[in-house]
């Protein structure tokens, strides 16, 4: 993650792990993975979803993060710290089939205008620029419930089409999702440092919901890889208050994943 | 891989299945590997890898093995780096988050010395799954309408006979060898384990022999005291080892945690050339160690005593 400090004063990490924070709703069960996704979850535990339910891939249902002991991956003990139950990767996994998840929370290296997430290969499979770690469970996650993303807003992240679906968006747009077995779940929000966008209804490609504090449609058009609809209307976020920032330094100490 | 069904019910009726002692040194179990057999690893990432194990069947110089995990962090980087793999089935295949990109994982796949086939996690436990049960596949709605799905030729969709939905079907994977570290077991095989399951018992399940290592061996009694924590059944199991920090330098659920300074000097070894980094960790810390406690001696005894530190604080809310 970049470690840019903006005006306000606080990291590109920081504002987009609050901005994420803010579109969870107590009560929720979510899959999350480390790094922004797990900050914006236990912020959002802190604020305003007391009762937020935080799944780990590595089979961990129900969690606490403590402080200053964020975890490497979501696949070490210190994923199990005051979790109601641990239980196998395919198990934890299953309840996403099963419909007992509300939200995905991933990060994304590249996304498409239909929310398709590529965190497998850049360039041509078979003859790859680079070859990134893969899926994990974000091909299942995408496939199975509704999808936030949190991801820097840049050009080259932000492309018209992927060089490859490892997570499903809304594929091709359109239909194509459910047409191709894929009856539940798509990508709901994708949260940047600029703005929080959404879908169009119909086409299921990416709408600008709202802009950050500052920012202008021109800027958000600017660094995005193809043409972006706006939403009729507009909306303006409110920056990241002061109890915010401090309590996401206060998780991460020693600055791993804030920047 | 085992060929056909009735091939492992063949296979698994010969062996001696009986309640005996199974207990062998490292080397002794690394005979139970064969070249070009397909090998699951147990744990996630860096978890309860098996790494004793791992460190065994390098220094045994195995070839042309399959692996296949569900999630793959350095010790997918030791089977490329030293030949045992050229080719690992994995959902996730890279050190850790903090560390970034495998730069071996990178240089092998891209130079296509290796390979890396990608499957969903998810998809990775239902033919594990598949596999334990018995049954030649598993239905499950994940892995369509996508390229990950998409690039695999060993999956088929169908539509399910009883509801009319498109489904996909994943084969079993029934590996020719587990290998499963766990906190305790018996001379027998019973093994219990604290914390993350993981697909460990599905793994054990599937597979057609299981080399079992432990931090230690308790008394068949033990067991039986408590037999709802048995995981794993001795029936499964071909070979116990006892290796005190047998995950080293990664994890083991209420005993240790990762040993950090040895992962972060590994990334620094395979910065610059991921290649000559990593035979040069592999030579240094697998090849050249008597034992090993050889081993944990050059992870040294800082680190050794911090990760248990760490590793025993989960107990101490």
């Amino acid at each position: 993650m970049t470690d840019t400090t903006t005006e306000g004063g606080y990291t590109t990490s920081e504002l987009l792990a609050v901005m994420s924070s803010r579109v969870l709703e107590d009560g929720q069960t979510i899959f999350a993975g480390v790094g922004i996704p797990l900050l914006a979850a236990t912020l959002a535990q802190a604020m305003q979803a007391p009762g937020l339910t935080i799944l780990f891939e590595g089979g961990v249902l129900g969690p606490f993060i403590v402080p200053g002991e964020l975890p490497p991956s979501t696949n070490e003990q210190r994923c199990t710290r005051r979790a109601n139950m641990v239980l196998s990767n395919t198990d934890v996994l299953l309840l996403l089939q099963r419909g007992y998840v509300d939200i995905g929370f991933m990060g994304g290296a590249q996304v498409d205008q239909y929310g398709n997430l590529n965190s497998s290969f850049i360039g041509d499979a078979d003859d790859p620029k680079i070859r990134l770690p893969g899926t994990g469970g974000g091909n299942d996650i995408a496939s199975l419930t509704k999808m936030i993303v949190a991801m820097v807003h840049e050009k080259r992240r932000l492309v018209e089409n992927v060089d490859f679906v490892t997570s499903t968006g809304f594929w091709h747009g359109g239909t194509s999702r459910a047409d191709d077995g894929l009856i539940t779940g798509g990508p709901s929000q994708v949260v940047t440092d600029l703005a929080i966008m959404g879908f169009d209804v119909e086409s299921k490609r990416m709408r600008v919901e709202a802009l950050h504090d500052g920012v202008t449609r021109e800027e958000v058009q600017d660094k995005t890889g193809f043409d972006l609809l706006f939403a009729d209307n507009l909306k303006t976020t409110e920056p990241p208050k002061e109890e915010e920032i401090a309590f996401l330094r206060n998780l991460d100490p020693d600055r791993v994943y804030i920047g | 891989m085992t060929n056909s069904y009735l091939e492992l019910r063949e296979e698994t009726r010969a062996r001696d299945r009986s309640l005996r002692d199974k207990v062998m040194s490292l080397e002794e179990a690394a005979k139970v590997v064969k070249d070009g057999d397909h090998l699951a690893i147990g744990g996630c990432t860096l978890s309860r890898t098996p790494m004793a194990m791992v460190w065994a069947l390098i220094r045994a110089g195995k070839k042309d093995l399959t692996v296949s995990r569900s999630i793959t962090s350095t010790e997918g980087d030791l089977f490329y780096g030293s030949g045992v793999s050229n080719h690992i089935m994995t959902s996730w295949f890279s050190q850790g988050i903090v560390w970034g990109v495998s730069k071996v994982m990178r240089h092998y796949t891209e130079t296509k010395q290796a390979t890396f086939e990608e499957w969903s996690h998810m998809a990775m436990g239902l033919r594990y799954r598949a596999g334990a049960m018995g049954i030649p596949f598993m239905p499950t709605r994940t892995m369509m309408a996508s390229d990950v799905g998409g690039r695999i030729d060993q999956t088929t969709e169908m539509i399910c006979p009883f509801t009319g939905e498109k489904v996909l079907l994943v084969p079993a994977l029934n590996p020719d060898v587990a290998l499963i570290h766990v906190q305790r077991c018996d001379a027998y095989g019973n093994a219990q384990m604290d914390g993350l399951p993981f697909m460990d018992a599905d793994i054990a399940m599937a597979a057609n022999r299981v080399i079992l290592t432990t931090e230690r061996i308790v008394s068949n009694d033990q067991i039986r005291r408590a037999p709802d924590r048995t995981k794993i059944p001795f029936v499964t199991v071909d070979a116990v080892v006892e290796v005190p920090y047998g995950c080293a330098p990664h994890e083991c659920y209420g005993i240790y945690e990762p040993f950090l300074p040895n992962l972060d000097s590994y990334a620094e070894m395979i910065r610059t050339d991921p290649e000559a980094g990593v035979k040069e960790y592999i030579k240094k810390y697998i090849l050249e160690p008597e034992s090993w406690a050889a081993y944990l001696d050059l992870l040294g005894m800082e680190n050794l005593v911090d990760a248990g530190i760490r590793g025993r604080s989960i107990y101490n809310d």
